[in-house]
């Protein structure tokens, strides 16, 4: 109900001037005690014993019948196999074993959240298993110094793996997402920050064209340096034209998601900034990014994290090599994928295994991103930080006590009459858990 | 309080004459509103015109990227004509090229990629957003941003050295019993006799749809995630009000509201599985047939024909690769509209009383 509703309601038979208005009663029932009050309150989440013996035996049939299915009835083959019949044949009985002691709609929803659980995990296990066997078929040459100080310049395809190592594309992806993170993280948050501040007909043309481009096949990205770049206007493939191209690439990622998280910066704070006369430029400087700032922070570093694992960009305009590059103007680069990408489709075993390995080193890169953008971010706009908290405080503190000091020197009132206030209170934001 | 409830609440409307008026009468014709024009500072000034100028640079490398592409495959696409999309081969050389395989198998790689990610997505979200505790949600979360951030090369190899091998299972298992459906049927595959090889199942659009769908499941799950939590709280709750359970509010509330969202995460998915282009590179071996065994090896897409093929190509060749590249574009474009406007929509009930 609107509140105009509320306010047109009473309008017929409102009579409530007259002092000796008759006083409608209302009346309630007499409480009768009908029944006992239980002696126990009824548990309403959790599982209950019988929920864990259900669950339990449906388990071990599940098991009993599958195995049974599989050494005994039908030779049926592939680990795949065993887990989609174990699977089927645990929501049958489990369904089965609920529908002994629950009505209908309860055994649906016990056998649909166990469906969905299902697909939760099966999503988990898929990522578990990629990154495990990533950094395991990885690890033996992971712990060898070589790989991290040595370049491919003078190891031959049939080398050991005690030979040679991956520096140079360590080395090369540093330098690309170094450049590209020069270009983008400026242009991405200035463009965030004007299609938020400024709404007219061009920025929101701006903002669907950055939408359309996040549908720009990675490739593409690649394929548009190496024509016009390298073909027209004749640069050599070097990491400037790897790092512009993950640049096209990276842009709107970064613009969209930046775009998102300054979106979410409550409206009332900058109002506030406004109602105190800040012009525009100081409300975004001093409330509208310091808000948004964790958010800002964490949609820059996953944004470097899809930039870091490109591969096809850099494929089309860096060029490969195996000795070490550090100039970013000329000859070819390697980055990390890449260089993955080239040894795994060479047939030799050695060379597979050092693609592993550069696949778990930038595995291991992209985690520890992955961490730190955890660590800064999944804090919403506004809450503070207990250091943040601690740095507010004190500048609001030092506020009070030049505020203080001046009305006591009679430099600034606010008003005439009154005596110089005690020294205010300052309090302290509340800080986030 | 609002200003129409207090003026309603106690006096009828006719009592109104009842007031005194004090002071002097109205004045019939009112003042000239006052123009409030603000002129900017020169801090604002300077702060407008860099974040145009950040606006502008963005949509000059974006249309650059576009209209490039578009101008460069121009030679190719006149000089093919419309056999340009009805042609199989690839041999730009003698003229003779057109995206009609690559496409299809861009598209089939796509279709398994979404079929085998969407429930899960769904699932997954479900899962999230209506029945996991809050603390395991975070990790959920996380689970999922982390799946996103995974690099492709990374799938690849995974799929290529790791997933292969089972699912070469699965796809002999599905063309045993289903291979009388043509898009299952396998050439060369003997299903009677288990000691035939296997190989005519490996490098296939099916290996490579699946680990595409690892990669296109973080973003249908993570948007599908955000438009069931967008269902209005307070439709849950009466749902839950009047006896339903989990899954019956779920399938009565939640649903219903969210299906703008979960066809727009569907396709959003979708367009990233069409632009894929190094773990289908790994995993698929080329071909340039109009194949649609899915569980045959080989196939080809486009993007993975640009990465084969750019190195060696001239300029006419480079440019049929564009005409190529920019059809796939044009796909991924119209896929990703399409998504963002059933996402918009599926929005727009949010307001709705909570």
């Amino acid at each position: 109900m609107t509140p105009t509703e509320l306010a047109e309601a009473p309008a017929g038979p409102v009579e409530v001037e007259g002092d000796d208005a008759p006083v409608a009663a209302t009346t309630l029932p007499a409480i009768v005690a009908t029944s006992v009050p239980p002696t126990h309150l009824r548990t309403l989440s959790g599982m209950s014993p019988s929920d864990y013996m259900n669950l339990g035996g449906a388990l071990i049939s599940t098991l009993s019948i599958t195995l049974l299915l599989f050494g005994i009835l039908a030779p049926l083959s592939g680990v795949v196999g065993f887990v989609v019949v174990a699977w089927v044949m645990f929501l049958v009985v489990y369904g089965l074993l609920v529908s002994l002691d629950e009505s209908r709609p309860v055994m649906v929803d016990k056998v649909m959240s166990a469906v969905l659980l299902s697909a939760a995990m099966l999503a988990g296990i898929a990522l578990l298993s990629v990154i495990v066997y990533t950094i395991a078929k990885g690890w033996s040459a992971l712990f060898k110094s070589n790989l991290y100080t040595q370049d491919m310049s003078s190891t031959g395809p049939a080398d050991p793996i005690t030979q040679g190592g991956i520096g140079h594309a360590i080395v090369g992806t540093l330098i690309i997402i170094g450049i590209a993170i020069a270009i983008t993280v400026p242009l991405g948050l200035a463009t965030a920050v004007f299609l938020n501040e400024i709404n007219n007909r061009f920025s929101r043309f701006v903002r669907t064209v950055v939408d359309a481009m996040t549908a720009l096949p990675s490739i593409l990205a690649g394929l548009f340096i190496f024509a016009t770049w390298i073909l027209i206007l004749g640069f050599e493939r070097s990491g400037l034209a790897a790092a512009i191209s993950v640049s096209i690439m990276m842009l709107p990622i970064i613009i969209r998601s930046a775009d998102v998280v300054l979106r979410l910066v409550p409206g009332n704070l900058k109002e506030a900034s406004y109602a105190l006369g800040a012009p525009q430029h100081r409300t975004v400087r001093n409330v509208t990014l310091p808000t948004a700032r964790s958010g800002l922070a964490t949609a820059v570093i996953l944004g470097v994290a899809r930039g870091i694992g490109e591969t096809a960009p850099v494929l089309l305009t860096a060029g490969y090599t195996g000795t070490l590059n550090v100039d970013p103007m000329h000859n070819s680069v390697v980055s990390l994928p890449l260089a993955t990408y080239y040894f795994v489709r060479s047939p030799q075993q050695v060379m597979i295994q050092r693609g592993f390995a550069t696949a778990a080193v930038l595995m291991v890169l992209v985690l520890v991103l992955f961490a730190i953008a955890r660590l800064l971010g999944g804090r919403q706009a506004g809450q503070v930080g207990r250091r943040q908290a601690r740095r507010i405080a004190a500048r609001s503190a030092s506020d009070a006590a030049r505020f203080h000091r001046l009305s006591g020197e009679g430099q600034v009132s606010f008003d005439p009459a009154a005596p110089p206030p005690p020294p205010p209170v300052v309090v302290l934001p509340e800080v986030a858990s | 309080m609002t200003v129409t409830e207090l003026s309603g609440s106690g006096t009828p409307p006719t009592s109104a004459s009842t007031f005194v008026r004090s002071g002097p009468p109205p004045v019939a014709r009112l003042p000239e509103p006052r123009k409030l024009t603000a002129k900017r500072m020169r801090g604002d000034r300077i702060f407008h015109g860099g974040s145009y100028l950040s606006g502008v640079i963005v949509l000059a490398i974006m249309v650059a990227v576009g209209l490039f592409l578009s101008v460069q495959a121009w030679a190719a696409l006149s000089s093919a004509g419309p056999s340009f999309f009805t042609t199989a081969e690839w041999e730009t050389d003698r003229g003779h090229f057109g995206i009609a395989s690559i496409m299809l198998g861009t598209a089939l790689v796509a279709l398994v990629a979404v079929g085998v990610a969407m429930p899960v997505a769904m699932g997954t979200s479900l899962f999230i957003t209506n029945i996991a505790p809050q603390r395991v949600r975070t990790y959920l979360v996380a689970m999922v941003d982390l799946m996103a951030a995974v690099p492709s090369i990374v799938y690849g190899l995974w799929g290529a050295y790791f997933f292969q091998g089972m699912a070469i299972d699965v796809a002999r298992w599905i063309n045993t019993w289903l291979g009388w459906m043509p898009w299952f049927s396998v050439a060369g595959a003997d299903p009677n006799s288990p000691t035939s090889s296997l190989t005519v199942y490996s490098a296939s659009i099916f290996v490579a749809g699946i680990v595409v769908a690892l990669m296109v499941m973080p973003i249908q799950t993570s948007v599908m995630r955000e438009v069931f939590s967008q269902v209005p709280i307070g439709e849950r709750e009466g749902a839950y009000a009047l006896g339903g359970t989990r899954w019956g509010v779920i399938r009565i509330v939640s649903l219903p509201f969210a299906r703008g969202g979960i066809i727009g995460g569907t396709m959003l998915g979708m367009g990233r599985a069409l632009g894929e282009t190094i773990a289908v590179a790994l995993i698929l071996s080329s071909r340039f047939d109009v194949n649609f065994h899915i569980l045959e090896s080989g196939g080809n897409t486009v993007s993975k024909l640009i990465a084969d093929r750019y190195s060696e190509a001239s300029g006419f060749g480079l440019s049929a690769l564009m005409a190529a590249g920019l059809a796939l574009f044009a796909i991924t474009l119209v896929v990703n509209f399409t998504a963002s406007w059933f996402v918009a929509r599926s929005r727009s009930g949010a307001e709705s009383e909570g």
